[in-house]
């Protein structure tokens, strides 16, 4: 990925990660070495809920949904 | 030629009456924010002068202080974290931030930076007492006017880490290396070996 005169890209770009995927998981481990009752009240955090709507013809598609509440 | 005569003059005296104390602006100066778009007010009086232009969000918020002439003697920080705000507006004497290109110390009157911030410590020095935090990762603006916003995705106070369980996650991850096949796999290990390390370190140190 990096040309000989481009700068030197960091692993994780190199290895195809994006700069918040990268972000998040420092994120998770630094969550998952907490003491309790620090490491229950991060307990939401990480959970993501969102809706995508595509629109045609000006007219909503049906809504895909991601949660991570029905993944439970 | 000699058009440019007064103004290569006075830059030689060094300044002139229309510039502050300084010689010479540095392009990342920061001169106070509006409060409103004069050519829009213009604009809008031309064209509808018996109505009152509408109020932008500026007009609202607090104008960014301009770039003092001398060297302020406090930094002012924001430290923000997606969940709350750590720090708002505090006025501080120095900010040492995990810089990835190693620990910075921000002083009152330091240049303007952007720097990518590395799992470390964060220790903000107030008079005589420090606080710490464990950073995840995140940026830290240093603006030319001695405002510093800092921004992370995780960061908790050292003492709110659990030792064994740092230890167990670096042998976890360090496990996890030797058994990775993709450069993904590898790389996500890579990730928790170095925030892993980085844990413990901030624990010793």
């Amino acid at each position: 990925m990096a040309s000989a005169t481009a700068a030197a890209v960091p692993f994780w770009r190199a290895a195809g990660m994006t700069y918040i995927t990268y972000s998040n998981i420092c994120a998770s481990i630094v969550r998952s070495c907490l003491k309790e009752p620090y490491k229950s009240e991060t307990a939401g955090r990480e959970k993501i809920h969102f809706a995508v709507t595509k629109w045609a013809n000006g007219k909503p598609e049906k809504p895909d949904i991601r949660s991570d509440s029905s993944a439970d | 030629m000699y058009r440019h005569g007064p103004r290569l003059l006075t830059r030689a005296i060094g300044g002139g009456v229309r510039r502050s104390a300084a010689v010479r602006a540095f392009s990342t100066d920061l001169a106070v924010a509006p409060s409103e778009d004069a050519a829009f007010v213009e604009a809008w009086r031309k064209l509808a002068p018996n109505i009152d232009p509408p109020k932008t969000p500026f007009a609202f918020m607090k104008p960014r202080p301009p770039t003092p002439s001398s060297i302020p003697s406090k930094l002012t920080i924001n430290f923000v974290l997606p969940y709350q705000s750590e720090i708002s507006n505090k006025e501080v004497d120095m900010v040492i931030v995990p810089a990835t290109t190693g620990q910075m110390g921000v002083l009152p009157g330091h240049v303007a930076t952007i720097a990518e911030l590395k799992p470390g410590l964060l220790y903000v020095h107030e008079g005589s007492e420090v606080t710490k935090y464990f950073v995840s990762s995140g940026f830290a603006f240093v603006h030319a006017n001695s405002i510093t916003d800092i921004v992370a995705v995780e960061a908790v106070p050292v003492d709110h880490i659990d030792p064994s369980l740092v230890q167990k996650g670096l042998a976890d991850f360090t496990q996890k290396l030797n058994s990775a096949t993709t450069d993904f796999e590898k790389a996500e290990a890579q990730i928790g070996i170095d925030v892993h390390s980085a844990l413990n370190a901030a624990l010793s140190g």
